[in-house]
């Protein structure tokens, strides 16, 4: 099985005429997910190549196609906009793509949309392989199994994705959390999800430095998912202390966000920490064996 | 983008704020004349944004125009420093305010709390001091509130935060006010922090902002056009990774230099911490960290390989792209532009490239005669040996 997205999810696209929409969502359609349409204000009775409708706005789009999920790669100053769009329409399932929303508009976002999951911003959405596809990852590298995977970074996901599926670990959903200051799903919430899905067998959590997510994950495990094999990653161990690193939150300063705490929390979880991806699935292996 | 103290007390006042009258002046000339026209006992603050600004002889008070000039022109040009900034700061200018007589300071501020997903307001009455501090020797003395964003600021969480940061009785009529214009600010220009500390009680019974902290989002500068001139005002030469990933139109903290001979070049952040991680797993050391960012053009992709190999200390390099919404194609073209431009210095190189596009993307690199590695275990280990070799 897998969490939040399979081959029943009706899906359109805001933002399916510019540029990175149009490209990401042919991908999507090619990967056999079910897209129903797009929206674009003013493009309205269009189509796009693949002959999906266009229509000028979201509630349009939910009526005409039974949409029941949205994902946004519109710019950034119209992206708040565009998922309120999504919620007043009836769509309780949101991926934002878009990079570069302000925090505190976010934090309004958040707190005014009970009932609806958002995913992101700034991420990369999620896949659940062999039934859908929901973002900017490249679909080639995923095959369906049972290893749930939660992550907050993008690219470093691809890389841990491709050595599961190189040994044969399989997936059941990975999803990338995004690394802006505010987002709509944290590790626990997925976690949570993970945790009711029967079919997700083992865990892989990508983490980085910085923040207190990853900590706040191992908790919850700890809690409520010890039965679960489960294997961590973090990103940026070799880091200095006092660097930005790309992502707001990516950085050590004080005692806060040193990977020396992550790692050691996930241990107390018992979750072990690969040194690299590739010692990832065996460090999975030897937890499912035993 | 980072305030100083007029441009964040210039945002209080349009919120309704009191400050300190005065005028924000970049000559001693303009110092000398202000006091000229407004005679009396005047505080010279230098407009920086490093903290124990006071005790790096940042502060000073003039009584004329002339011991005012003076102060002025030996503070403007100089470079402040302190123990939270040995690189030191340099003074471009001052603001000069009334002196205000001081019955109580106060701490207030309104940031973000990530874990919440909620702006959390913190209070106390032992103002003027550093906040880490106080949080250190007296964690009691601090009062915090989470308002709930769907319903917005309500004068009830004032009086909750003001009781229970036991404040002193003169700042009751005013701190209803202030809090809410705090809240409004917070969300009009999108910051990432307010704080005013200390924020005076006056023996006359006034209450104001003595100084201003705030932090503005990057991302939310586009709301209020206005304050791009601050935005230039502001970019602080200081940090020359920021200026250098800033000049080839990379975010501000997509480029790090860090003290080892191996170049990175990944696409993402996560990918490019990971990179640095395997080039250390292999027994070396990064030189940098770099995100090209999503959706990469070729362009850019050059003149992040012309910055990396600015750095003398490099001796190879390591292009670690995994396409997701940068296509792999793009990213090729990108090094194979890099290469043949000629300008920047060749170092031996390592390419990794696989993703969206991979084919096509291996294809124009190969036609170069450019070779790839698989995996990243792989690349980072021949990028190191070949930094040692070059060593």
């Amino acid at each position: 099985m897998s969490i939040w997205l399979d081959k029943n999810s009706r899906i359109i696209v805001q933002g399916i005429t510019g540029r990175e929409g149009g490209f990401h969502a042919s991908r999507m359609i090619a990967y056999g997910t079910n897209v129903v349409g797009g929206v674009t204000p003013g493009k309205g009775g269009t189509k796009i190549e693949s002959g999906h409708p266009v229509f000028d706005t979201v509630s349009e789009a939910v009526d005409a196609t039974g949409a029941t999920h949205s994902i946004i790669f519109v710019p950034p100053q119209f992206a708040v906009d565009a998922l309120y769009e999504a919620y007043d329409a009836g769509i309780r399932f949101c991926v934002c793509i878009t990079e570069g929303i302000p925090a505190t508009d976010m934090l309004k976002v958040v707190a005014t949309t009970p009932g609806m999951r958002i995913i992101g911003p700034n991420c990369p959405g999620l896949v659940s392989p062999g039934k859908a596809l929901m973002g900017i990852m490249p679909g080639h590298i995923f095959r369906p199994g049972d290893v749930g995977m939660v992550s907050r970074s993008g690219t470093l996901t691809y890389e841990i994705v491709d050595i599961l599926t190189w040994a044969g670990l399989g997936q059941s959903t990975c999803l990338g959390i995004g690394g802006d200051p505010i987002i709509g799903t944290t590790f626990v919430d997925a976690l949570r999800e993970f945790a009711n899905d029967p079919e997700t067998k083992a865990l892989v959590i990508c983490g980085e430095i910085g923040g207190s997510d990853e900590e706040d994950a191992a908790a919850f495990i700890k809690e409520h998912l010890a039965h679960v094999p489960a294997v961590a990653f973090i990103g940026g161990r070799s880091a200095p202390p006092g660097k930005r690193l790309g992502h707001a939150g990516a950085i050590i300063s004080g005692r806060t966000g040193t990977p020396q705490s992550k790692v050691e929390a996930f241990q107390a979880a018992g979750v072990p920490v690969a040194d690299l991806p590739s010692q990832i699935p065996q460090l999975l292996r030897s937890k499912l064996s035993s | 983008m980072k305030l100083v103290e007029y441009q964040g007390k210039e945002l209080l006042k349009r919120v309704g704020i009191p400050v300190p009258r005065g005028e924000h002046a970049a000559s001693a000339r303009a110092v000398a004349a202000f006091i000229a026209a407004n005679p009396g006992s005047w505080v010279l603050k230098a407009q920086v944004q490093m903290g124990g600004r006071g005790k790096a002889g940042g502060i000073k008070f003039a009584d004329n125009p002339d011991e005012a000039q003076k102060i002025a022109e030996a503070l403007l040009g100089t470079t402040l420093r302190g123990i939270q900034n040995p690189e030191g700061e340099l003074v471009k200018s001052l603001l000069v305010e009334e002196k205000v007589d001081i019955a109580h300071e106060a701490y207030v501020s309104i940031t973000i709390d990530r874990a919440q997903k909620k702006p959390v307001f913190i209070v106390t009455a032992q103002g003027g001091m550093d906040i880490e501090e106080v949080a250190e020797r007296d964690p009691h003395a601090l009062a915090k509130y989470w308002p709930d964003t769907a319903i917005g600021y309500q004068p009830f969480q004032a009086r909750r935060l003001f009781y229970a940061a036991k404040l002193p009785g003169g700042y009751a009529k005013e701190w209803p006010a202030i809090l809410g214009a705090i809240y409004r600010l917070f969300f009009e220009y999108g910051a990432n922090l307010v704080e005013i500390n200390p924020l005076v009680l006056s023996k006359d019974g006034r209450t104001i902002a003595s100084d201003a902290k705030v932090d503005l989002d990057d991302n939310a500068l586009y709301k209020h056009a206005e304050l791009s001139a601050w935005e230039k005002e502001n970019q602080s030469p200081a940090n020359e990774d920021e200026s250098k990933a800033l000049a080839i139109g990379l975010g501000r903290s997509n480029y790090a230099k860090l003290d080892g001979d191996v170049g990175v070049m990944a696409n993402g952040a996560g990918l490019g911490m990971g990179t640095m991680d395997a080039i250390r797993n292999a027994g070396g050391k990064a030189a940098n960290f770099l995100d090209v960012g999503g959706g990469a053009q070729a362009e850019r992709v050059r003149k992040c390989y012309e910055l990396i190999v600015s750095d003398p200390k490099v001796k190879a390099m390591f292009i670690n792209i995994f396409g997701g919404i940068t296509r792999a194609d793009a990213a090729a073209n990108g090094i194979v532009e890099a290469l043949s431009a000629g300008s920047a210095r060749k170092v031996p190189l390592v390419v990794r490239l696989t993703g969206t596009n991979e084919a096509e993307g291996r294809e124009i690199l190969s036609k170069a005669g450019i070779a790839t590695v698989a995996t990243m275990d792989e690349g980072a280990a021949k990028a190191v040996a070949l930094a040692k070799g070059a060593a």
